[in-house]
């Protein structure tokens, strides 16, 4: 019954599939070039500009220094373990991106092909397990190097992602409340034709967004890898291609909670104060991509703004934040919202 | 053989192959591991049988955040095969024997249950969130809610146990 595959879907899901992990690649190659470069404005300074124009070719030339480096494996408790570790944290990293609307139907000579690749009814709580399972790449990382200072720096990650994955999703449960979905296709229609969520839940907005930084190990919760306590923290040990695949993953993580973060807050592929249904399908599908792009740059530039504005948390001033502050104030939140349902469906 | 089969026969494979490899490895940390993979062919089970709430909160609940505290707690204590002692024969001989006469049990009543009526793979819709809410707070909102108030008592009961000496320590 299921052996019946419709093969043309098997394909274009395919090929969606490698486009958006390549694409997503792409982005956070070049995230780590826009990063030295606003880090330079930041700081009145140049950045990197030797290699080739503008030195966009940066990336590449940092790659190839990673791939050309010497690797250097510890005397481990597991090899197995010890590559696991980095592998682990680069697939998660790219798993998220499989629930995420990018755009409306495409019409494709004749097909109308859905840009996204699985619109599951249970989109959100997918991207939330994927994100809970990204701790163990840095924890297996951790602990496979033999050191103590990895140990610490990845217990850090640990229980600093588990704190705010809480109010993370506190702050979500209100947001499902006005949604009444979860699939995140449904609510950027439903933002389409409403407001952005960011105007109905400004609270829950920033409490997700702080909790997004921690979740990603941005400054200033970069705790997990605090080079004057822990030297370099988790991937101490780490050298070559495998420390560029935990630096790597950071840049697919903020890359990928942009990209949430306008589709659940502010409208996804939407184009503000226009509508879309004039427009052909195509040049819509394609101004809305255009759109939701636009929105994750802007993220992506808060998220470095903050890293080269704010210093670094002590730990427990991180602790104290989590845990009583954004805990009882998305409580809160989870409470007032289902009270105003409550008053306005009487 | 037709798909779903297949890939239920592999699900089970790897559920079984790292239940006993979790329960065979001398190495705690890699018996965690290997329950996680556990965990998701069990979440691969919900799937087929169209349960996807269910799969996915079991990956949130156990493997991402049960898992986690266990790993945490087995690496901060350091405990590796050197310096886990050796149970004597006579604790494994009962262990055994206990085990067994469990396994018998549950096989014995596995037996007995009409399989056509128990699973309908991929049908039925009592795993999707909708259903699953309005049982919950419909049919079964007292139980439901008890549940809830004994888990915000083992909570507080944890706190009180972790601050117990702080508090002593002030009088």
């Amino acid at each position: 019954m299921l052996l019946a595959i419709d093969f043309a879907l098997l394909l274009e899901k395919l090929i969606l599939v490698v486009v958006v992990v390549f694409a997503s690649l792409g982005i956070a190659m070049y995230t780590t070039f826009a990063e030295r470069k606003v880090a330079a404005i930041l700081q009145d300074r140049r950045g990197p500009n030797r290699a080739g124009p503008f030195g966009l070719l940066q990336p590449l030339a940092d790659g190839m220094k990673l791939f050309f480096k010497e690797e250097i494996i510890p005397d481990f408790s597991s090899k197995f373990l010890f590559v696991m570790g980095p592998a682990l944290a680069m697939l998660t990293a790219c798993m998220t991106s499989a629930v995420i609307p990018w755009g409306d139907k495409i019409d494709f000579f004749g097909r109308m092909v859905d840009l996204q690749i699985a619109d599951v009814n249970i989109g959100i709580l997918y991207v939330f397990g994927v994100v809970s399972l990204g701790v163990y790449g840095i924890m297996i990382g951790a602990w496979a190097s033999n050191n103590k200072f990895s140990l610490m720096g990845g217990l850090r990650a640990a229980s600093q992602i588990i704190s705010y994955e809480l109010a993370m999703g506190i702050s979500l449960i209100a947001l499902l409340m006005i949604t009444g979905t979860l699939s995140l296709k449904e609510m950027v229609v439903q933002q389409q034709q409403g407001y952005w969520n960011v105007v109905l839940q400004p609270l829950g907005f920033l409490i997700f967004l702080i909790c997004s930084f921690a979740e990603c190990n941005r400054t200033p919760f970069d705790l997990p890898e605090a080079e004057n306590e822990l030297i370099g923290g988790y991937h101490t040990e780490y050298s070559s291609m495998k420390l560029g695949f935990y630096l790597f993953s950071e840049y697919i993580n903020m890359f990928i909670s942009s990209v949430i973060m306008a589709t659940l807050f502010f409208g996804g592929y939407d184009i503000p104060f226009f509508d879309e249904s004039v427009l052909a399908p195509n040049l819509a599908a394609i101004l809305g991509i255009v759109a939701l792009m636009t929105k994750v740059i802007a993220f992506i530039f808060l998220f470095m703004w903050v890293r080269w504005t704010i210093p670094r948390f002590r730990y427990d001033q991180l602790m104290h934040l989590g845990w009583r502050i954004l805990i009882p104030m998305a409580l809160f939140n989870m409470l007032a919202t289902g009270g105003v349902i409550l008053y306005f469906n009487k | 053989m037709s798909i779903i089969q297949i890939i239920f026969l592999l699900l089970s494979v790897m559920a079984v192959g790292s239940a006993l490899m979790m329960i065979t490895s001398k190495n705690p940390v890699n018996s965690v591991l290997w329950l996680i993979v556990v965990f998701f062919a069990i979440s691969g089970h919900y799937i087929l049988l169209n349960a996807q709430f269910l799969a996915i909160v079991n990956i949130i609940v156990y493997a991402g955040a049960i898992m986690v505290l266990f790993l945490f707690v087995v690496m901060l204590m350091n405990l590796n095969a050197e310096t886990e002692p050796v149970k004597n024969r006579r604790l494994q001989l009962i262990g055994i024997t206990s085990g067994g006469a469990l396994m018998l049990i549950i096989v014995s009543a596995i037996s007995k249950i009409d399989v056509e009526q128990l699973v309908q793979i991929n049908a039925g819709d009592s795993g999707l969130i909708k259903v699953l809410g309005m049982n919950l707070f419909k049919n079964y909102v007292l139980p439901f809610e008890i549940s809830s108030v004994l888990f915000l008592s083992a909570m507080i009961g944890a706190v009180v146990i972790g601050k117990k000496e702080e508090i002593e320590n002030k009088k």
